[in-house]
């Protein structure tokens, strides 16, 4: 077992080296901005564009370049300085986290917690009412797009521009720090917009791992000991249904938080999204490499969580 | 079938099951009768889709889940299972009547302890602490015959071998010492020697404690081995029963002939071949009209095809009951022709 976890995270480490290594290529070689001229600004002379080559050690060769740009990467976590923003990438990344964190983990315990009981619901009557009705509605928002939804929503319940005055509109949030109940009240629409295709999606991953679950034959010996029809489903069918959503789940989380660009657009939070969002825009390239690398490492580590959750979740895979 | 008048652990009085599907709906048990004494093994014996699981499976109403159509009578104890709640329904099961399944590889659930899913056996019924009920369950590993059980009972199902895992199930049915065992198909899935184990296994606790045993199978060998009493099940129904003795000694049924062919005997010349029954089982959905048999079996006549035969006793042996068309005597005869 103990073997097992050293692989996989010897693995994930050298897969995050050769994904800082790609970040490179994508953003030296190709052609991108020429970033002396970006920080040079408007009809800069040749001269001053040449200094800050130099400045910038572009003028080193592309080995040269590729050792500085990775030892300060993997060594340091200096993933450089954005001129446009005028503060390290580094900063304006941790700056930043917590908004998309509050966002990733509240609408995650939305969906959870609206998803998977109605998947088991839908799971458990098949064919009735509560299951037509919920599997139709799960197929609306997950065919809904987010920032549609999320306009949708503000157009409706925002507490500036809405119909309904409820919920306090875009750009309302706060962090967690400064004021609770304001982070609470501002990031109640974004979650429930973040939330909504998510617990759909999640509905229907539940139904069918459960209902599928629930035709084993351990079910019937569930049974036939005597237990309560709760028990047989809980302990024993969800118990089984439940393993590959949780792999969902965690990969899931990972993307989420590399930024929820979307989310984050529409509802003018300042999260590691909306940075990458306006950094694509600005050409700000170190910003969006950093943005890049660390969504990739989120994913990373996340895929070596859900294997070692795995090898304790079922007992088959740590043995084998 | 009772002894001396006294009333019976169970009896089964024209027990229906019928499953609605898209194709019509599946008659999977058409009208059985039977009677199991205290202590008392019965095998009832048949082709695959005879309805014989069905029918056990439903005498602790585990078919309700799969919603079909139960009628008929199934009497525990002098109560009408059927018109149990699931509620009451739950006090009986795995308590008073207990089951064994065909396949224990996938009977066990493989995420939890082989040891925990016994003691959750044993905790469903009775009002014991977990120590208690862990302890309990290393006796029942022990009893079934697990090695080691104070160690075994962490492992998980995937560590035990077919054979064990099958012990592990009986574990678990005797956690609450049932009064009654339905064990359906327990050794088919297994190996041949483990198959003589299971059963051997399944002989000596029927004696240490006393439990009426009702053992599904389509293996003639092994009611032959086990049960006091066959009932013979063809399309959903009983087509004859008898003390073992007698039915294997004086079969008369074309179809129980046909079963009893098709074991194969040691002591028989070299040349002799088995005989398979000829065809396949009937459709439960649209079963052949008369004598459900007719179109496999040798000896029916045009009339068979419309006249449906009751299930009778034998007038020389009331205890032997027959659902044949064919005169008793021509019966003898064909079948002392055969052998």
């Amino acid at each position: 077992m103990r073997s097992y976890i050293i692989r996989r995270v010897l693995w994930g480490i050298l897969l995050l080296i050769l994904v800082t290594a790609l970040m490179f290529v994508l953003f030296r070689i190709l052609p991108t901005g020429e970033p002396a001229r970006l920080r040079a600004g408007r009809n800069a002379s040749p001269q001053v564009v040449a200094a800050l080559r130099v400045d910038l050690g572009l003028n080193k060769s592309l080995p040269a370049q590729f050792w500085i740009y990775m030892k300060e990467v993997l060594l340091h976590f200096n993933l450089g300085y954005s001129y446009y923003s005028n503060a390290p990438v580094r900063g304006l990344i941790a700056e930043r986290l917590g908004a998309t964190l509050s966002l990733m983990l509240g609408g995650a315990v939305i969906w959870l917690m609206v998803g998977l009981p109605v998947g088991i619901l839908s799971a458990l009557r098949r064919g009735s009412w509560l299951d037509r009705a919920s599997m139709g509605t799960a197929l609306v928002f997950v065919s809904a797009p987010e920032y549609w939804l999320g306009l949708i929503a503000l157009y409706l319940l925002a507490a500036d521009i809405g119909r309904v005055k409820i919920f306090p509109g875009a750009g309302s949030y706060v962090s967690l720090t400064s004021d609770p109940w304001k982070w609470f009240t501002s990031l109640l629409l974004p979650w429930l917009v973040l939330a909504a295709g998510s617990a759909a999606i999640y509905a229907r991953l539940m139904r069918s791992s459960l209902t599928e679950a629930m035709q084993e034959d351990y079910i019937r010996t569930a049974r036939a000991k005597g237990l309560s029809e709760r028990r047989v489903v809980l302990r024993h069918g969800v118990r089984a249904a439940i393993n590959p959503i949780l792999t969902i789940l965690a990969l899931d989380i990972a993307t989420l938080l590399g930024g929820a660009i979307l989310v984050e657009v529409v509802f003018d939070i300042h999260g590691i999204g909306q940075l990458a969002y306006t950094a694509i825009t600005h050409s700000d390239f170190l910003i969006v490499q950093g943005t890049v690398l660390l969504g990739a490492m989120f994913i990373v580590v996340a895929n070596i969580v859900v294997d070692i959750a795995y090898a304790y979740l079922d007992p088959r895979v740590r043995y084998s | 079938m009772s002894t001396h008048g006294d009333p019976p652990l169970l009896r089964v009085e024209d027990l229906r099951v019928e499953f609605p599907t898209e194709d019509g709906v599946v008659k999977a048990v058409d009208g059985i009768t039977y009677e199991v004494g205290r202590g008392r093994t019965l095998g009832v014996v048949g082709e695959s889709g005879s309805g014989k699981s069905v029918a056990a499976m439903t005498v602790l109403g585990l078919t309700r889940a799969q919603g079909a159509k139960i009628s008929g009578r199934v009497i525990f104890e002098g109560v009408d299972l059927l018109k149990l709640d699931e509620v009451a329904l739950r006090q009986i099961r795995g308590n008073e009547i207990a089951m064994v399944f065909q396949d224990p590889s996938t009977a066990l659930h493989p995420l939890y302890k082989v040891g925990a899913q016994i003691v959750e056996a044993v905790r469903a019924h009775q009002d014991v602490t977990k120590a208690q009920a862990r302890a309990r369950t290393i006796e029942l590993l022990g009893l079934v015959g697990i090695p080691d059980p104070d160690r075994r009972v962490d492992d998980y199902p995937h560590e035990f071998s077919g054979g064990m895992k099958q012990r592990a199930m009986i574990a678990m049915a005797l956690a609450n010492e049932p009064k009654l065992l339905i064990a359906d198909e327990p050794t088919t899935a297994l190996d041949v020697t483990v198959q003589a184990q299971i059963l051997a296994l399944l002989e000596r606790l029927r004696g240490e404690l006393g439990m009426a045993i009702v053992i599904v199978t389509h293996d003639m060998g092994v009611v032959a081995e086990m049960a006091d009493e066959i009932a013979v099940m063809y399309a959903g129904r009983i087509v004859e029963m008898a003390a073992t003795e007698r039915l294997l000694s004086r079969p008369e049924h074309p179809y129980t002939w046909g079963l009893l062919r098709s074991i194969p005997k040691l002591d028989g010349p070299r040349a002799e071949r088995l005989e398979p029954i000829k065809g396949s089982p009937p459709s439960l959905i649209d079963p052949p009209s008369g004598c459900h048999f007719h179109p496999r079996c040798e000896y029916a006549r045009p009339e068979h095809a419309r006249i449906d035969p009751e299930l009778r006793p034998l007038p020389d042996d009331p205890s032997h009951s027959v659902a044949c068309l064919l005169e008793p005597k021509e019966r003898r005869k064909l079948w002392g022709e055969s052998t």
